[in-house]
């Protein structure tokens, strides 16, 4: 397996441990940070610089009861339900969404499929599924993409992209990635963009009518 | 035992964990309990609430004291990130999507070699942080201690686990460099 070369950027990563992010986009960077022990390690290296400053902080004291109550409280039956894990390629943050099942694809056109996990006011979130040599297809030309790949690999202008790469593309930029023979592309594809359908379908079918 | 290379909190840490023990677990409450206080009130949190939150923290620590792992990080650093998170999943009213959990394989023996060697690693990062200028250390304070979602809206909006312990102490070690550079 080849390593991991694309990586979640300093400013992301401390955006994603402050909270700062958008769902849609958290999802891919702790998603990342599941298949990434480099970016796991720079995130919990942060953490261990956060409890230095807690450790030193000076403590402002407890109500006298409040002890009395957490101990007590430490019998306290608790019904957590068992958090829904990993599966396959599917991190457990994507398993999540999905509610513990496996995707349910929507056929796009060309061979691509796609699930829309998350579409909110800030951000969207979606799984596509890129046949070897297809497009993979990309959501509008405004605002950001956070590509994570999950199965197979894409490639363009910017390199290969295999698991657990992120790509992070702006409006700029001007790619257009490809997946790569072989085995079918899966990614975890988040956009600040909204979906635009209609523009998207006959992108799609461009790579087909060029053929 | 004269020379554990773990904090005292650290140890206490383990004892909940591998044994349920009570009293160690109120020696980490009497020396976190405050300082998450201290550290929720500086995030704008009322007194009140703020002790409702340092409630909720420490029964976290009780009851996921299990996934703690000495080789990746010491006491302060994982109830650190349990209270940021609570915080956070306050303010954002939904849990922010967590990384799956790196669980050791059944049967894993502790490597004392990696434990002390995150352990030196953390005193060079203490070292480091007391020589940098109170105003240095003042723009760290409030990054890690007070900054949240609300205070800074973004437009943003496996391998084998033996690798993550050797790469947690490089994180660390460059953490270390960039204070120093800091510094210069
Ligand atoms: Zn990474």
């Amino acid at each position: 397996m080849t390593p991991i070369s694309h990586h979640i950027t300093d400013d992301l990563l401390a955006d994603y441990a402050d909270g700062r992010l958008a769902q849609a986009f958290a999802v891919v960077v702790a998603a990342h940070i599941s298949i990434c022990d480099e970016c796991r390690a720079r995130v919990e290296a942060a953490d261990t610089l956060g409890g230095l400053l807690l450790q030193d902080t000076d403590g402002v004291a407890l109500a006298s009861d409040r002890r009395d109550r957490v101990m007590a409280a430490l019998d306290q039956p608790v019904h957590d339900p068992v958090p829904i894990g990993p599966s396959g390629i599917f991190p457990a943050a994507v398993m999540q969404i999905l509610d513990g099942n496996p995707p349910r694809w929507r056929m796009l056109g060309g061979g691509i499929r796609q699930q829309i996990l998350i579409d909110d006011r800030q951000a969207s979130l979606r799984l596509l599924y890129i046949p070897p040599g297809r497009a993979v297809p990309e959501h509008g030309h405004q605002g950001m993409e956070m590509t994570l790949v999950l199965q197979g690999s894409f490639s363009d202008s910017a390199g290969r992209f295999g698991r657990g790469d992120v790509e992070l593309a702006h409006d700029e930029i001007n790619h257009q990635p490809i997946a790569d023979p072989g085995e079918a592309c899966i990614c975890l594809a988040a956009t600040d963009a909204p979906l635009r359908f209609n523009a998207l379908i006959p992108r799609l079918l461009q790579p087909l009518f060029r053929i | 035992m004269t020379t554990s290379p773990l904090s005292e909190m650290t140890e206490a840490l383990i004892a909940v964990r591998d044994h349920r023990d009570r009293e160690a677990f109120g020696r980490l409450f009497d020396h976190f309990g405050p300082r998450l206080k201290a550290m929720l009130i500086r995030s704008g949190q009322r007194d009140g609430a703020a002790e409702d939150i340092v409630q909720d923290v420490m029964l976290v620590v009780w009851r996921k004291a299990a996934q703690f792992d000495p080789h990746r990080a010491e006491a302060s650093a994982w109830i650190y990130r349990i209270a940021r998170n609570r915080q956070i999943d306050l303010i954002r009213r939904r849990p922010v999507p967590q990384p799956d959990l790196l669980e050791e394989p059944p049967g894993t023996d502790p490597d004392p070699a990696q434990i002390l060697a995150l352990a030196e690693e953390t005193r060079h990062l203490r070292d480091a942080l007391s020589r940098l200028s109170a105003e240095q250390r003042q723009a760290l304070e409030q990054s890690y201690l007070e900054d949240l979602p609300h205070s800074r809206i973004s437009q943003l909006t496996g391998l084998p686990i033996g690798t993550i312990k050797s790469r947690i102490r490089l994180g660390l070690e460059r953490l270390r460099h960039e204070l120093r550079d800091l510094q210069s």
